[in-house]
Formats: C-alpha cells, structure tokens, sequence
C-alpha cells in the first residue's frame, strides 16, 4: 500500500464518519471568525434555537471592515460599525475569545492566528475567509469556507466536505538574489493559472520552499486559493518548530516537546502519491508583477505583457476585457509605467518581516512625489514591533506613514479604496477588476517591488533601483 | 431549517459570456456589510451591471431585457476568489436557480449547493452550444433535470449529463440540510472528542 501525503495524515485524523457517496464529516480543531461571515451564521443558530457546540475553539476578531487610521474614534460607517458592533455582540452571548478593535491583539484574522500561535501543526482550521490556507504554511488543513459551513462548524465543530485530490508543487534550488516568496507564488499561479489548482489541495516542496521563513510559507500558501486550490501547506521543520516557541497559545513545556515529537511525524512519506505533481526550478524565477485582473495573468517585471498572438483563442475575450480594464495594450513594457498608489499589507503580506523589508529598502530615500503610499500592519502586535525597532521612524523620513491594522485596501470595504483609473501596486493577493476599489487597477508584487516602485513612481527592477544585482547580470 | 426543494426546469437562460468570473464581480465587497442573508440581488455584478453615477449599462446581459429566465450560464472559472456566501446568495435572490458553466470553483460550489442553488457543470464544447443557441434565440429553453442529472437545450435536443455528488442531489431534492444533518450527528461527534487520540493538548 502506498504510503501517506502529509494532507491525508492530517485530514484522516479529523475524520469523524463518511456518508457514503457523499463528503467526510471532517472535525475542525480550530475555528476563525470575522465580522464579516460570521453574523448570518449566529443568526442561523438563534433561528434554530441552538449555541456554539465548543465555543473555546473559536476565536474572533474584527478586521475587514476596520478603518486604518484613528482607531480609537468610533467607526463612521453605520454598516461597517454595526457589523463590527455584531462580532462583539455574538461573541458575548456564545463565550467566545474576541480580540476587539483597540485591543492589543486584534489584526487580520490570518495574520493573528499564528503570531499568537492559534495555528499548529496537524490542525484543521477553517474560517469564513479564502485565505484560512494561510494557516496551511505550519502543515495544518486550513481552508476557507462559506457562511452556511461557518454555522456548521459553531453548531457542531464539523464541516461537511468532500476530500480535495492532492498536488505537489515542487520548487528546487536557489532563489536569485532579489527573489522573494511572493515572487514564487506569483510565479507559480502564472504558470498553473488561475484556476489549475482547482478540486486540489497542494502540497509546496523542495529545498526553495524550505529555506523560507514561516512569514515567507505563509505568503505562498495564502495564495493557494488564487489558483483556485482549496488549500496549500508545507511540512513543519525546525524552522516551524522554532516559530510555534513561546507563543501565547502554544503548547508549553513537556507538552511541547510532545507536540513536536508528533510535528515531525507530519510529512508526506516517500511513497506517497499524488493525484498531481508539478516540478519548477527556483533559478527560473525572477522578481514577479501582475499585469491583468486575475492573479494569474503575471510575469517577471523585466518581461512585456503578452502579445495577442501568444494567448489561446478562448482567452483572447477575456484578455482583451482585461487590458481595455487596466488601460494596459498587449505587448506593453512593464518597466516604467506610472504607478499612483503602493499598497503594503495584507494577510499575504501585512507580517512584520514585510515592513522589515521595505523599511530596509527605503531608508534613507524618498517617496515619489507621485505615488500615494499606504503601509498597513497586519496586526496591533505588528504595529508594536514597527514602533519598537524604529520602522516607523525609518518610513517617516522616507515620507510614509503607518497606518493601524486590519485589511484595508485589500478588499475595498473599509475607507482604503484606490480610486477609479488610479494603478496601484499592491502586496495584497487579488487583482480582480474593482477589488481595490470601483475601477482601481491592481498590479501585484512583493514588499521589495513595492518599495521600488514607491521610491521610483513606476514600476521598476527592485534589484536594479536597490543595486543588488550587478549590472550585467542585470536583464 | 429546509432549503427549497429543486424540481426540474424548464426556461429560458441569462448569459453572462466572461471567463474567471471572481466573486468580487458578482458582489463586491462593499456590498457585504449586511447582517442578514437577503437583498444581496439588488447588487449582483454592481460595478458591470451599472456605471459610477448607478445608470444602468446598457452593453451588459443583465441588463438587456431580451434575455431572461432563472438559468445564469456563466464562462469557465466562475466562482473564483473570495469566500463570500454572499456570490451565491446574490445569485440566488436574483432569481437564478440554476448556474451552469463549464468550472467552478471549490467554494462557490459549496455555498451554492448549501443554498438550493444548483451548479451545472458541463463541458466547454456543451457550454458553446449553449451559448450560441441562447445567440440565436435568446427564448430558447433549456431543461435542467437534476434527478437524471441531465441538461437540455430544448431546439435542438442536444443533451449532456452533468455530475453532482449523490449526497447534495438527496439533499436539494428533498430540501435537507447539512446542519440537521449535522446536528443528527451530535452523539457521534462527541464520542469522537472523546476518543480521538490528541498528541499533546492544545
């Protein structure tokens, strides 16, 4: 018999009975909630008349619709306040954790899960957000789900779900210089398309994979979902081991060398088989930026957006959908285009070592007069560690701001939203047509592109504007 | 709580002929800040459906009264993106019962069988013949049968079989749902807490 995925390991532990013909009945060890998903699944329980099964397994906090500056004042927006009012309100009445807006540990849900180290290895966790595959970087089963699974899991503690078919994604060798996490991820859902992880959980292997930090893994497997996978994750190693250390939540003592004798028996063994595996050479991948509206319409920033005649036939509809969106022509150049916003942020990358790296970068520079910057810690522990290792002095005199945490202009809910025709590179993970905003046009990238476009007012080679590359080496 | 029986249907088809459909599209997120599940429909495909000044554009399907009916025929990839129930919500209150393309994606499948609104999957070639008989004679009929798991378009008798999981087709015939089902469940949910092996505590 052929061995056991990492996936199926953790997934068969949770099994708690299958229907026949149908989905598992899968038991879920820890449930996110926002404010967003979660109202109309409280509301479906009062309507049944029945409370929250395991209220200690759930943790809430408010993020999407949370303003990014003056926190402490009360929301203006009657809608977004009274859904933020609701989270509070339905935690109250169920006994469940909140961490509340202007408390020290409220953020975005992803973000926070693993700094307070909520998220372990060999979990299931969902929340009503597609980008609960965050979470999947400690080797855990974490994915998104909808708000009618979201009232499943507060009755019951279980979802039903059919079991995803597997795929590895491996990633061997040695990242370039200048080549970051978001740059793999990018690369890999322009490769596999948007929607080529589709019915699949993925597996990301190799030894590029591996020599990333737990922030660097949570990047990639955030973005798991924007190829359409259910989820992604990544075995846990000394590097997770070293990260789950001290952490609030965190098994303590005896009790965490237990945990980690059992972490490490999470890998997919050497005979296991996937449905699917895909193999990519870290060399092959260059700083990446989006140039269409969905995420996997990207290339290396030194490349030119396709011409018409390299796209299939039956994308050429959508393709040209998307330029006449963007403002964009086939064949363009991407370097030095004009860029207006630089959004930094995100659960894809609003982390610590984020800010870290854009604050390297610009120090002792100056933003483009041009640009409109935005600098949004994922978390209030985040925004306390910027304060603390003088990032936010480091980005003032560069001419930027910090903001307070949540999702802001990720998703255009809260006041953060790029305005119509403006381009903005964003760190976030959607580039869908009005995701930033009514007729924003969004261009993905890391931190460090970010921070070279924010220095330079267009889109420019971060390895270039930062000379880390000689110049000819340079594309 | 029930959700509505599905019947079969016989009707004619809204045709929204894009790929990667996101659920940013079909409703953005500045729509979300409800607290209920209804009236999601009066903003399904918002920014497509009207201009900055909300005046109707005129080029976009739904708009267009020469097509009607509670069958969305959608391009493939559509569901993509966010999470958010409120897509099928939307979807839903709209009028649609059925959606048919040629992918979906994960979740959007999930929350719109959780909500009686039934995702048709069909081949590429099937979903052209559906959208260029809907381009001939936007009253064309099609007939969705969901206990023969089987599309129709109505003109030409062309027909194909689509999949569903044997457990959500029982489910949308009958109108159950997963949380009864669920909660039927409870004693066995608990014995599982009980014996489950845990490695450590957390």
């Amino acid at each position: 018999m052929a061995g056991k995925t990492l996936f199926d390991k953790v997934w068969d532990s949770h099994v708690v009975s299958e229907i026949e013909g149908g989905p598992s009945v899968l038991y879920i060890d820890r449930h996110l909630i926002h404010e967003v998903t979660s109202p109309q699944a409280f509301a479906g329980l009062d309507k049944r008349g029945i409370n929250v099964l395991r209220p200690e397994n759930t943790i809430a906090t408010p993020d999407h619709n949370v303003p990014t500056l003056d926190q402490h004042l009360p929301i203006k927006d009657y809608l977004s306040s009274f859904q933020v009012n609701k989270l509070t309100e339905n935690t109250e009445k169920h006994g469940i954790t909140l961490f509340g807006l202007n408390t020290p540990n409220q953020g975005i849900v992803h973000v926070v899960g693993p700094e307070q180290g909520l998220t372990q290895p060999g979990m299931t966790i969902v929340c009503g957000d597609s980008h609960t595959s965050t979470h999947g970087a400690f080797g855990s089963v974490a994915f998104g789900i909808g708000t009618s699974e979201v009232e499943m899991v507060l009755a019951t503690q279980c979802i039903l779900q059919p079991k995803p078919k597997s795929m590895r994604i491996n990633v061997e060798g040695e990242l370039k210089p200048g080549v970051t996490s978001k740059d793999i991820i990018l690369y890999i859902i322009s490769q596999i398309t948007a929607s080529g992880g589709t019915g699949y959980f993925i597996e990301y292997a190799g030894s590029a994979i591996r020599s990333l930090s737990m922030e660097g893994r949570m990047t990639i497997c955030n973005m798991s979902i924007e190829s359409g996978a259910r989820g992604g994750l990544i075995a846990p190693d000394d590097t997770t081991f070293k990260y789950m250390k001290g952490r609030k939540y965190a098994p303590e003592g005896a009790d965490f060398d237990k945990a980690v004798a059992y972490w490490k028996s999470l890998r997919t063994d050497d005979d296991a088989e996937f449905d699917k595996e895909i193999h990519f050479r870290a060399e092959d991948i260059e700083p990446m930026i989006t140039y269409g509206t969905n995420p996997g319409m990207g290339t290396g920033i030194t490349q030119y957006i396709p011409r018409e005649d390299e796209i299939e036939p039956s994308n050429l509809k959508s393709f040209r959908k998307s330029m006449q969106y963007m403002g964009f022509n086939a064949g363009d150049k991407l370097i030095g285009k004009s860029i207006d916003y630089v959004f930094v942020g995100s659960c894809t990358n609003g982390r610590i070592e984020d800010l870290r790296e854009f604050a390297h970068y610009v120090k002792g520079l100056k933003k483009a007069n041009n640009v409109t910057a935005w600098i949004v810690p994922g978390s209030k522990q985040v925004e306390k560690q910027a304060i603390e290792e003088g990032i936010v002095e480091i980005l003032e005199e560069a001419g930027f701001e910090l903001r307070q945490p949540g999702c802001s202009a990720c998703l255009a809910m809260n006041d953060d939203k790029i305005p119509e025709g403006k381009v903005a590179v964003s760190t976030s993970n959607r580039n869908f047509e009005g995701r930033q905003g009514p007729g924003a046009r969004t261009m993905l990238a890391s931190p460090f592109t970010a921070a070279a476009v924010a220095i330079t007012g267009e889109i420019a080679d971060p390895r270039q504007v930062f000379g880390i590359l000689e110049p000819e080496k340079a594309m | 709580m029930a959700i509505d029986k599905f019947t079969t249907i016989t009707a004619t088809a809204v045709p929204v002929p894009y790929e990667n459909i996101d659920t940013d599209q079909i409703i953005p997120a500045r729509f979300l800040k409800a607290t209920t599940r209804d009236g999601f429909g009066e903003n399904l495909f918002r920014d497509w459906r009207y201009d900055k000044d909300n005046n109707p554009k005129k080029d976009f399907e739904l708009n267009n009264t020469k097509y009607s009916g509670p069958i969305l025929v959608g391009g493939k990839n559509f569901g993509s993106g966010s999470s958010r129930e409120h897509a099928a919500w939307a979807i839903h209150d709209y009028g649609f019962k059925v959606v048919v393309s040629s992918f979906f994606a994960d979740i959007f499948k999930n929350n719109s069988l959780n909500n009686g609104l039934l995702p048709v999957q069909i081949s590429e070639e099937f979903l052209e013949k559906i959208f260029s008989a809907i381009d001939k004679d936007p009253k064309a009929q099609f007939k969705v049968d969901l206990e023969n798991q089987e599309i129709s378009i109505m003109s030409t008798g062309e027909k194909e079989k689509f999949d569903i999981n044997p457990y959500k087709k029982e489910c949308l015939i009958n109108g159950y749902d997963d949380i009864d089902y669920l909660l039927s469940m409870k004693d066995k949910i608990e014995a599982f807490e009980k014996t489950r092996v845990k490695p450590y505590t957390y």
